[in-house]
């Protein structure tokens, strides 16, 4: 299929959708609004919504906030995770010791933590940066410690041959390996360190996307709810374009990155 | 010849042995007596399994024989073998690399800076034949143009022993002749000792000046050492017509014969065991 016959076909199906929506919230059927304004909102209500925010420049402060709370959640997760991966993955003691802990603390359900968070941190962005650095490090932790693991004894001999030290195979052997896991993990942990942001805004803030959808929440604003849940989508599809471009960047010695995905 | 030249690579007695997960232990060759003189090419050939990939680990100095002892340039080897090139078997490349930066890199951590480095890989890597293809990673390369690669990287370095693994096995028949030929084209411009790995008998002959007939494992020996008169330079397309060869070829497969059935059975079994 066509490129372009594919991206009308995707456009269909939101406009189908909005049209339904539109359409069930409005106009009764049978005598019954299907789909309530007060629980439902609609499109149009939602879109004026959107545009009012953007309109007005409202929404830029709190789509930075949420931005920088991202950013710096994905930076100091993955910086932890790395360190820690490569240290683990080199002393296997250290691993087995340490082993139960990190699986007790990774099976634990993140937004518990919120609320220590917010008594130690404040209401400030860095309760939410410290609720998304929980969810990114164990993603970047497990792939670095499994990226240095697997790497093929056969490229660590050659490197042992051509007379590389412990340092260089560090360098040019477990370093890039364990980065090309983590690169390829990336949609997944800037999407958690995104999720961990505005879940943290949601349960306690003064600013961010996840503060705008429980403020419009706490007054039933539905339209508002939706407003925000559509603006948080594009967001992250944004993001995930970026991360995408990058990804083409880094992974470019890899053969499934280098072909379409 | 008069002149005593020593030894390149020296196994004495080398016994290697393996512990298995169930705690006994499987020895893998047993007693194995071999000299690679300097400067000359030696082929092992022996059935699949017969642990000829291991001797060339023991002189590599990535395994440790259990018995005996190995000596290079008469002197005991204790560590890696940094004498020596290995060419893998399996694809050893860095997948993160390009081809350049994986023919330099040998240089580039013995210290060599970086821009000699990469000057000196690009002319290996027009040796081999892949000079436009130096931005290319391994994945785009073909599986020949892999091992081209894999070649300049261990050449670079001059090593003065170069271990090879069955390094064309996975190459289609006609890849391996081409690839055969560079090898001794590379080779015979300064010769370096060569302990060349395959279970092809006539691809052996063609390449070595000895061939070398390992039994079928476990604990493999060494049965047989044929020396080849062949004339160099040889070219692996035109020597396999000649008389000699047949006779050679038909007298070393006479013994290589029954070891590849014993070898073949004895594989077959340990997998209707497992």
């Amino acid at each position: 299929m066509s490129r372009l016959g594919l991206f009308a076909l995707q456009l269909l199906v939101a406009v189908v959708i909005i049209a339904l929506w539109q359409l069930f919230a409005t106009v009764p059927v049978f005598g019954r609004v299907l789909l309530p304004p007060f629980f439902f909102s609609n499109p149009v209500d939602v879109f004026t919504q959107v545009i009012e925010w953007f309109a007005k420049g409202v929404i830029w402060k709190h789509l930075a906030i949420t931005l920088w709370e991202s950013i710096l959640a994905f930076v100091i997760g993955s910086l932890g995770g790395v360190l820690v991966g490569f240290w683990f993955a080199r002393k296997p003691v250290v691993a087995a010791v340490f082993d139960p802990y990190v699986k007790m603390a990774n099976a634990l359900p993140r937004v518990v933590l919120a609320p220590i968070f917010t008594l130690w941190l404040g209401l400030g962005i860095w309760s939410k940066v410290a609720l998304g650095v929980t969810l990114v490090f164990f993603i970047v932790f497990f792939n670095v410690y499994q990226g240095v693991k697997e790497v093929s004894t056969v490229v660590r001999d050659n490197a042992r041959m051509l007379g590389m030290s412990e340092r260089q195979l560090m360098r040019h052997v477990y370093w890039p390996s364990a980065l090309s896991w983590m690169f390829s993990s990336l949609h997944t942990s800037v999407g958690f360190a995104v999720v961990g942001a505005v879940v943290g805004e949601y349960l306690g803030s003064a600013a961010g996307l996840g503060y705008l959808i429980q403020q419009a929440e706490g007054v039933f604003d539905v339209a508002g709810v939706f407003a925000g849940m559509f603006v948080l989508s594009i967001f992250v599809i944004l993001i995930d374009v970026g991360v995408t471009l990058v990804e083409r960047r880094l992974l470019v010695w890899r053969p499934d990155a280098a072909s379409e995905r | 010849m008069t002149k005593v030249t020593t030894a390149a690579v020296a196994l004495a007695g080398t016994t290697v042995a393996f512990r298995l997960a169930g705690g006994s232990i499987y020895t893998a060759v047993d007693k194995a007596d071999l000299t690679v003189a300097d400067g000359e090419f030696v082929a092992i050939v022996g059935p699949t399994g017969c642990g000829k990939s291991t001797l060339l680990n023991i002189a590599a100095g990535l395994l440790k024989p259990a018995d005996g002892e190995v000596r290079i340039f008469d002197r005991r080897l204790a560590g890696l073998n940094k004498d020596a090139g290995y060419l893998f078997q399996a694809d050893a490349l860095f997948p993160w690399k390009t081809a350049l930066d994986n023919v330099a890199i040998g240089l580039e951590i013995a210290g060599t800076p970086r821009a000699e480095a990469l000057k000196r890989a690009q002319a290996w890597l027009e040796q081999v034949g892949l000079g436009a293809f130096g931005n290319r990673y391994p994945h785009m390369l073909s599986g020949g143009q892999r091992k081209r690669v894999g070649l300049a990287q261990v050449l670079i370095r001059n090593p003065r022993i170069i271990l090879m693994d069955e390094p064309f096995g996975p190459l289609d028949a006609q890849t391996r002749q081409i690839m055969g030929n560079l090898l001794l084209d590379l080779w015979s411009a300064d010769r370096k000792a060569v302990l060349f790995v395959t279970h092809d008998l006539e691809e052996a002959i063609a390449l070595a000046d000895r061939v070398v007939i390992m039994s079928a494992g476990p604990a493999a020996r060494i049965i047989g050492d044929w020396r080849v008169t062949l004339p160099r330079p040889r070219d692996i397309f035109e020597v396999r017509l000649s008389q000699e060869f047949h006779a050679l070829h038909r007298e070393i497969w006479h013994m290589l014969k029954a070891e590849v059935a014993k070898g073949y059975a004895q594989s077959s079994q340990a997998a209707e065991a497992v």
